[in-house]
């Protein structure tokens, strides 16, 4: 116990120390992802392998077959009796005893009782679950909102951010000190605490029921701010005033100059921002009350309470939901997690 | 069409003043070099010129008009950075361009002179590269060639070559001057180094602690340095500083006491400082000669280091503290005693504030 | 793409001429708060406003949403919430929810920063041996901070509904399900589970960088010196990584007393009143009750900036001393 708190990068032969180690993270990883990954088949299965108890990893589908004059059967084999082995279409359930018939002579209909028969089943991913979101709800006006109040918010919140961070890092002004410590308290005021009187703001200013009351708002952050700010104090001085010797405005400055070469820092903000817009919840639910202005988070929230019974489509719309997310991560997990870990916030 | 004239030039951070009213005239077409220590001023003063800094107090002119208020950008200026300052995201074409084009030049205009300023610096085979894969001489051509492509009316220099290696240096050092021959524009140019100072200016303005000590040619500043301060700056190895009295004046002319050492003649003037007054007496290491006369204006040593460089040696003797040249080599070794003459005509004498007596042929 | 980076290139160029403007306008660095006035102007609008009005409807009464139509009441807000015959005992209390809130909050942060503490810890340690890819478990240890918290309260409430997975496998081994979700105590355990496997990884990753922020030559060192290993944690790696674990002490007990979305999407505060947490109380005082009561949610909401504020106070003394 005692060698497996210190030791680090020990050269040796693995001790017992190391399988315990490795039996924690693979446990871990049990723990972490399992349920992610058994959200995702489930949300393969279609409405009938979701109900089936106890459910199966795999999205499962019993068999249907066309039978003339009947329509489509579920298909199933029969297990005891007279027909045992003989896979059979389900014409109908009558009591303790249900109707079966063979697809190949659908003329007869054949009688065994209902334990001795067990449905045949195949692997099918349902996609229609997918390709039901948009048919069956206003799905893309979810995915539209969430997406366009995502992008805006990001484009506006790197923007004005980066402004402030520049003038913070790279001039000298009465006030700026003031004005640097001033947005670092706001890092103590999280929305939670300005939720009733934002609502009024927003409210006043035409901003419910708008994408641009979940956008105004999240638009100044102090963390985007520090971070810039920080990044930017490391551009050499000489660049900015190479630049002055150039002719080049205070704002073409900013943004040929600055910008570009704080690419890095903007690029963890990016995707900050991109995952707190993605996510955000209560302020959303707060300001926007009408269903067709939705985020996916919201209406998320919302079906969860109305559809119990249609979980194939809640599964499906928390995929997609966690979809893009899980995309950017996969390709950038490691500048996520340096980002984040330099600058300590998320 | 690019003098430039400071008049009282004043600049304080804060309480802090590091520019205590400079004033000089700079011709147009000449290649102006402020020396001076770390911490003298000098690129505060550089930056004032060009507008990154403003002016406390004071004028600034560039071709007689007064130029305080007018930004960095509009006053004619192109400045060549310490670090280069070459922008990092931008090839060396658009690092030469950007200027240009916020100044709204025409892109064939911008071609042009691009082009042409590369042809010069020999970038051409380098223009669609990014900085950094640029060496160190190549970058420092970059941006003389965005100073160039402005045709500014003053180039202004921040120590370009310190960041060089010693070989690359030398040759800068000849190519910033034959560019200077060939576009014949006013330039200023900021160094520690007093070597550049001498080998690339015309006039040289030596600062210390924010006030201008000598404005003068090279040789001027090397044979008549105006205090003890240029006298020791001004050339390699430094002038031997003395610590002396005047033992007597006679005909208007002193000659100094070293204690312990013996009495020199020197053709410094009087001008009003009288016997016992205490001065230093100062004589470059290539002006003392040995001799084996016992004489006045020789004097007597023990030698406590040689350093022979073949064509030259330079002889170091303690008590007193002095450096001798000598030509050629040298079969002087540690622990001899040396025996040395210092030529009337090669002493300088600072009085107590430093300042320089005026020797009879100045007079 | 060309014709973006055109868009892009046009729209920016457009603040050049007021920008050049301003400029020459405003002598030095004055033109500084002409960049930092976008931002200052959103925060003053949405987060310094705010904390003024929030202090006036703390003040009011009424159900009315505009200030100026709202009467002075003055501490009644706060003595409303307060008022209570045995504070321990919520029912005993004019708002029992709110105190429900408030025991559930102490209990769910002390719990709940406890053990994400000791499970960070432990990971950390884990990931910071020698271990056969390590990128990718640190990855999968960080992977559910990404997520939405409604999703991550919709993938458990999957799994912890009546005919989910768990009560499956716990079928399998022979064990009776259990309505998880619907038993207080359950329902209040899986709150604090799922608030950790959804956080958990953020702060495994800056205790990871603390750890690996130890110069390798200390532990070398240790090694020549023959120090025991259990005496190298305690007296070398332990002190050293200290400063991370005050930071994520603090900012995990600052984000724990605010917890709310994956819990609300999870069990929506019950059963009953087991998982209300304070934010709750807020969200439903001022936004989802049929009476509107803006002044309770605000004075609840001063309360919680109080308990907020003085953590964030022994943050930053936690911060200038490592």
């Amino acid at each position: 116990m005692v060698r497996f708190l210190t030791r680090t990068r020990g050269h040796a032969a693995w001790d017992w120390t190391d399988w315990a180690a490795h039996l924690y993270l693979v446990l871990g990883v049990l723990v972490m992802f399992g349920p992610v990954l058994w959200l995702g088949m489930s949300s393969l299965k279609s409405e009938s392998g979701i109900q089936a108890f106890p459910p199966t990893f795999l999205p499962y589908e019993q068999v249907s077959v066309d039978v003339e004059g009947r329509g489509k059967l579920k298909l199933y084999r029969v297990t005891a009796g007279e027909f045992a082995g003989r896979e059979l279409g389900e014409v109908r359930r009558m009591g303790l005893q249900v109707q079966l018939v063979d697809p190949a002579a659908p003329a007869t209909l054949i009688r065994v009782a209902v334990g001795d028969r067990e449905p045949v089943m195949h692997l099918r991913a349902a996609w229609d679950n997918f390709t039901g979101l948009f048919s069956q709800f206003p799905f893309f006006r979810y995915l539209w909102n969430s997406v366009f109040i995502t992008a805006v918010a990001t484009v506006l919140t790197l923007l004005v951010n980066s402004m402030a961070a520049f003038a913070l890092s790279k001039y000298r002004f009465a006030g700026r000190d003031p004005v640097f410590l001033l947005m670092l308290a706001t890092l103590m005021i999280p929305p939670t605490i300005v939720l009733v009187p934002n609502y009024l703001i927003a409210s006043q200013l035409g901003l419910t029921n708008s994408p641009w009351g979940v956008i105004w708002p999240a638009v100044a952050t102090p963390t985007g701010v520090f971070l810039l700010r920080q990044y930017m104090l490391t551009l050499p001085d000489e660049l900015i005033e190479a630049a002055r010797m150039d002719n080049a405005s205070e704002w073409r400055i900013y943004w040929r100059i600055v910008l570009p070469l704080s690419a890095p820092a903007l690029a963890v903000l990016a995707i900050f921002s991109v995952m707190w817009r993605w996510n955000e919840f209560l302020w959303p639910m707060v300001v926007l009350s009408r269903s067709e202005s939705f985020t996916l988070p919201l209406a998320l929230n919302a079906f969860q309470g109305e559809l119990t019974t249609q979980w194939n489509y809640l599964l499906a719309m928390t995929v997609v939901t966690l979809l893009p997310v899980t995309v950017i991560f996969a390709f950038l997990q490691k500048h996520i997690t340096q980002g984040i870990a330099s600058a300590g916030v998320k | 069409m690019g003098g430039l004239s400071l008049r009282n030039v004043t600049k304080s951070f804060g309480p802090t003043k590091v520019i205590h009213g400079v004033s000089f005239d700079i011709a147009d077409g000449g290649f102006t070099v402020f020396v001076g220590p770390s911490g003298c001023g000098k690129s505060t003063l550089l930056r004032m010129i060009c507008g990154l800094e403003s002016v406390t107090t004071g004028d600034v002119a560039i071709d007689g008009v007064v130029v305080n208020d007018i930004p960095a950008a509009r006053r004619g200026l192109a400045m060549v950075f310490q670090s280069y300052a070459l922008y990092p995201h931008m090839t060396v074409y658009q690092n030469m361009a950007f200027g240009l084009e916020n100044l709204g030049t025409s892109a064939a205009e911008i071609a042009r002179r691009v082009g042409e300023a590369a042809r010069m610096l020999k970038l051409e085979d380098y223009l669609q590269r990014k900085p950094t894969a640029l060496s160190g001489g190549q970058r420092q051509r970059v941006a003389i060639g965005r100073a160039i492509v402005r045709e500014p009316k003053i180039f202004l220099f921040d120590e370009p070559l310190s960041n060089l290696d010693a070989e690359l240096r030398v040759g800068m050092r000849a190519e910033l001057t034959a560019l200077h021959r060939r576009l014949k524009t006013t330039m200023i140019y900021v160094t520690h180094d007093q070597v550049e100072a001498m080998t690339m200016a015309d006039t040289i303005v030596v600062l210390r602690a924010g006030r201008v000590e000598q404005v003068g040619a090279p040789l001027d500043l090397y044979n008549n340095p105006a205090n003890a301060f240029v006298a020791g700056f001004i050339g390699s190895p430094r002038m031997n500083l003395l610590p002396g009295t005047i033992a007597s004046v006679a005909g208007g002319v002193v000659s100094v006491g070293l204690l312990g050492v013996g009495v020199f003649a020197t053709e410094a003037l009087a001008a009003g400082h009288e016997v016992g007054a205490e001065v230093t007496l100062g004589i470059r290491p290539e002006h003392i000669t040995t001799t084996d006369d016992e004489g006045p204006g020789t004097l007597g040593g023990v030698i406590a280091g040689v350093e022979q460089l073949g064509g030259l040696s330079y002889v170091r003797l303690e008590s007193p503290d002095m450096t001798v040249q000598i030509a050629g080599q040298t079969n002087l070794g540690f622990g001899a005693a040396a025996r040395l003459r210092l030529p009337a005509a090669a002493i300088h004498v600072f009085d107590k504030s430093g300042a320089a007596l005026a020797r009879g042929d100045q007079a | 793409m060309k014709l973006l980076a055109a868009l892009f290139a046009f729209l920016m160029n457009l603040p050049e001429r007021p920008m050049r403007w301003a400029q020459g306008r405003l002598a030095g660095g004055r033109l500084g708060w002409v960049f930092v006035a976008p931002n200052l102007a959103v925060f003053a609008v949405f987060t310094f406003l705010p904390i003024a009005i929030d202090f006036h409807y703390a003040l009011s009464g009424g159900t009315n949403l505009l200030p100026a139509e709202r009467p002075f009441v003055g501490g009644e807000n706060f003595a409303t919430l307060l008022d209570c015959v045995d504070h321990f005992d919520p029912n005993t209390c004019r708002r029992d929810l709110f105190w429900h809130g408030v025991w559930n909050t102490m209990r769910f942060v002390g719990f709940q920063v406890g053990l994400m503490l000791g499970f960070s810890l432990l990971t950390a340690i884990v990931l910071n041996r020698k271990i056969i890819g390590r990128g990718f478990f640190r990855a999968m240890f960080f992977y559910p901070v990404l997520l939405s918290p409604v999703v991550v309260g919709l993938i458990w409430k999957w799994i912890l509904q009546r005919e989910g997975v768990l009560n499956a496998g716990m079928m399998g081994v022979g064990a009776a399900p259990v309505n998880w979700l619907l038993d207080a105590n359950w329902a209040f355990f899986w709150s604090v589970f799922v608030s950790i496997w959804a956080h958990m990884g953020f702060y495994t990753l800056i205790l990871l960088a603390g750890l690996q922020a130890i110069p390798a030559e200390i532990n070398e060192a240790a090694a020549m010196d023959a120090t025991p290993p259990w005496r190298h944690f305690r007296r070398i790696t332990w002190p050293l990584m200290l400063p991370s674990v005050l930071v994520v002490l603090v900012l995990g007990l600052i984000r724990a007393v605010q917890m709310f979305d994956e819990i609300y999407v999870l069990t929506g505060g019950g059963p009953g009143t087991a998982t209300t947490f304070i934010v709750q109380y807020i969200y439903k005082t001022g936004f989802a009750d049929q009476v509107r009561q803006y002044g309770l949610a605000a004075a609840a909401s001063l309360l919680l900036a109080g308990v907020l504020l003085v953590l964030t106070m022994i943050q930053l003394r936690g911060m200038r001393r490592g």
